[in-house]
């Protein structure tokens, strides 16, 4: 049985549709219910919905043998997992962003606000500038508003939210997309449904760059 | 076999190991529990995690609990340039879980083969690996990788020193998506891009990968290279009491420490590596020592997420007393421990005890109680 652990939402339900085409379907999914646990016994596959940032745990921690992470989510918790595939959905960026009349003050420790700790922390160490990490999980977009930090580390998709919060894209840190991920150990013993399974996928999303 | 009741998996498994080890002539290495700190400082990123339970000694030494092993059987048996030596060790090491972030102690085994290991004795610590994975479990892999080839590729590529890291990381990680990126960001042309690549996602038996890996590397230096992986492969083959030897050229090490082979082994139903190793000469020359060496570790504390068969009761037969003497508690207990039957003596019955049968000792003798448990 391969279990393969999806992201909650509307990601979630376009990775499983490139499941179904890949020849993985479980016709159980497509029920309106709220179930999170679906399988087809036929196809040896089980499917569970986890929410988008446990996905890295789930597979890291064997509980699924694949599953289908953010990018952001990959960096920041650094999970010792297999990286397949980029399926070039869910594009976005890791951003820092400010208020538009921000400068940045070499001589004073920066104040970063943000929901992603160790990606803010390794982007400053690897340029040498001494920070203040205020960990915050939700509503960054208003620390610098209120003068609790003088930047924000966030995902931005397309930008409105910081717009209507009078912020702005400073610098990019890295691209974001969703990535196919991988146990390390169940890629020993499912190898052959998992590789079946990156074959077709990456042939699905070839053209999504 | 017979074994005694209550002895857990991980014993059973060290007691295996052990007289494996021993059929090979690798004797047991005991050592102190502490090293002095100075040791990890300088070897600081041969750790795994670099977190450390260090105190002063009462001569004014910082001292550490060992975070590792082979370290200190490194720079305790010197420089050994006359053959070999063959030693095995079972230890407790301290360190930082990921998951938690405090200390653990984790119970290590594993074995090292130190001076001038020549091909045979790397195919016998592969062999070993291979050996001591099926010692654990029926269905295991042991994963191999030749350094060389990677190295040999990144030099040949000329990719500079500082832009190895963050590859090895997505080789490490099979991912070829931002391999190719950084390739193109370090100058790499497009054919040799797809080399490493194509290198990343190489999986398999020998028997299948190996003509590949020929025809991705060519006729060029790193051919003889590729034959000392086939030597030492078909040795570790021999055996049918072995893990499943794979080709996984994604299997990397630190550079600075490691050289030529490195492998891991993996048990089905353990999310992690269970064995890790590699030839270390690196290691030693940085010690400043003319040796080399090869040898592996098995993380003990990771079989507990085997899934061991629950005893379905926590004592055969349940013996409530309350007046009685001691000597007759101690001959009713004596009685019913006849047959091996294991015997618990309480006073009264707690609520979720599980047992087969339960007995109270009154005035006139054992007499069975209804057991609804």
């Amino acid at each position: 049985m391969l279990n393969v652990a999806l992201p909650k939402g509307r990601l979630g339900e376009k990775v499983y549709d490139l499941f179904e085409k890949a020849g993985f379907e479980c016709p159980s999914i497509r029920e309106n219910n709220r179930k999170l646990i679906f399988e087809n016994p036929e196809k040896a596959v089980r499917y569970f919905w986890v929410k988008p940032s446990d996905v890295a745990i789930y597979v890291e921690r064997g509980a699924a043998d694949i599953g289908v992470a953010g990018k952001d989510i990959l960096l920041e918790y650094e999970p010792d997992v297999y990286e397949l595939l980029d399926l070039n959905l869910g594009r976005c960026r890791m951003a820092v962003a400010a208020r538009a009349d921000f400068r940045d003050d070499p001589r004073r420790t920066l104040k970063v606000a943000t929901k992603f700790s160790n990606i803010a922390q390794q982007y400053y160490a690897s340029r040498g500038r001494d920070i203040d990490i205020i960990h915050l999980n939700g509503s960054i977009e208003i620390a610098p508003i209120l003068g609790l930090s003088d930047v924000i580390v966030d995902i931005v998709e397309t930008g409105t939210t910081l717009k209507e919060n009078d912020l702005e894209v400073v610098e990019t840190i890295v691209p974001i997309s969703a990535r196919l991920i991988a146990n390390k150990s169940g890629f020993k013993f499912k190898g052959a449904a998992i590789e079946e399974i990156v074959r077709s996928i990456a042939a699905q999303t070839e053209g999504n760059v | 076999m017979n074994t005694p009741t209550g002895l857990r998996g991980e014993e059973m498994t060290v007691a295996a190991l052990r007289t494996l080890y021993g059929r090979y002539g690798y004797t047991p290495y005991k050592m102190s529990k502490f090293e002095e700190y100075d040791l990890y400082v300088r070897n600081k990123d041969f750790l795994i995690s670099d977190s450390i339970i260090t105190f002063t000694d009462t001569n004014g030494k910082l001292m550490a609990l060992k975070p590792d092993v082979t370290l200190s059987i490194v720079k305790n048996t010197g420089d050994i340039t006359d053959g070999v030596r063959k030693v095995y060790y079972d230890e407790h090491v301290y360190r930082v879980a990921k998951s938690s972030h405090t200390f653990r102690e984790i119970r290590q085994m594993g074995l090292e083969c130190l001076g001038e290991p020549d091909a045979y004795c790397r195919a016998e610590v592969l062999r070993l690996a291979a050996e001591s994975l099926r010692c654990i479990a029926p269905e295991t892999v042991l994963d191999v990788s030749h350094l060389g080839i990677i190295t040999g590729l990144l030099d040949r590529f000329g990719v500079a020193a500082d832009s190895r890291g963050a590859m090895l990381k997505c080789i490490g990680e099979k991912n070829r998506h931002e391999l190719a990126q950084l390739c193109a960001a370090a100058g790499v042309t497009e054919d040799d891009t797809a080399v490493l690549c194509e290198l990343a996602g190489l999986y398999g038996a020998p028997s299948e990968v190996l003509p590949k890996l020929r025809v991705l590397l060519g006729d060029t230096e790193l051919a003889a290279v590729v034959e000392e992986l086939e030597a030492v492969l078909s040795a570790v083959a021999i055996t049918e009491n072995a893990a499943a030897v794979r080709l996984d050229l994604s299997v990397v090490g630190d550079i600075r420490y490691y050289n030529g082979f490195v492998f891991k082994g993996f048990v089905s139903g353990i999310p992690g590596a269970v064995l890790t190793g590699g030839q270390y000469d690196r290691l030693l020359h940085k010690m400043g020592k003319a040796s080399g060496a090869i040898g592996f570790a098995i993380y003990l504390d990771l079989l507990e997420e085997l899934t061991v068969p629950d005893e379905p009761y926590d004592a055969d037969d349940v013996l409530l007393y309350e007046a009685a003497l001691p000597a007759e508690v101690s001959r009713a207990v004596a009685a019913l421990q006849q047959d091996g039957r294991r015997v618990l003596a309480l006073k009264a019955l707690p609520e979720k005890l599980r047992c087969r049968r339960v007995w109270r000792l009154t005035e006139s003798g054992v007499e069975p109680v209804e057991n609804d448990a």
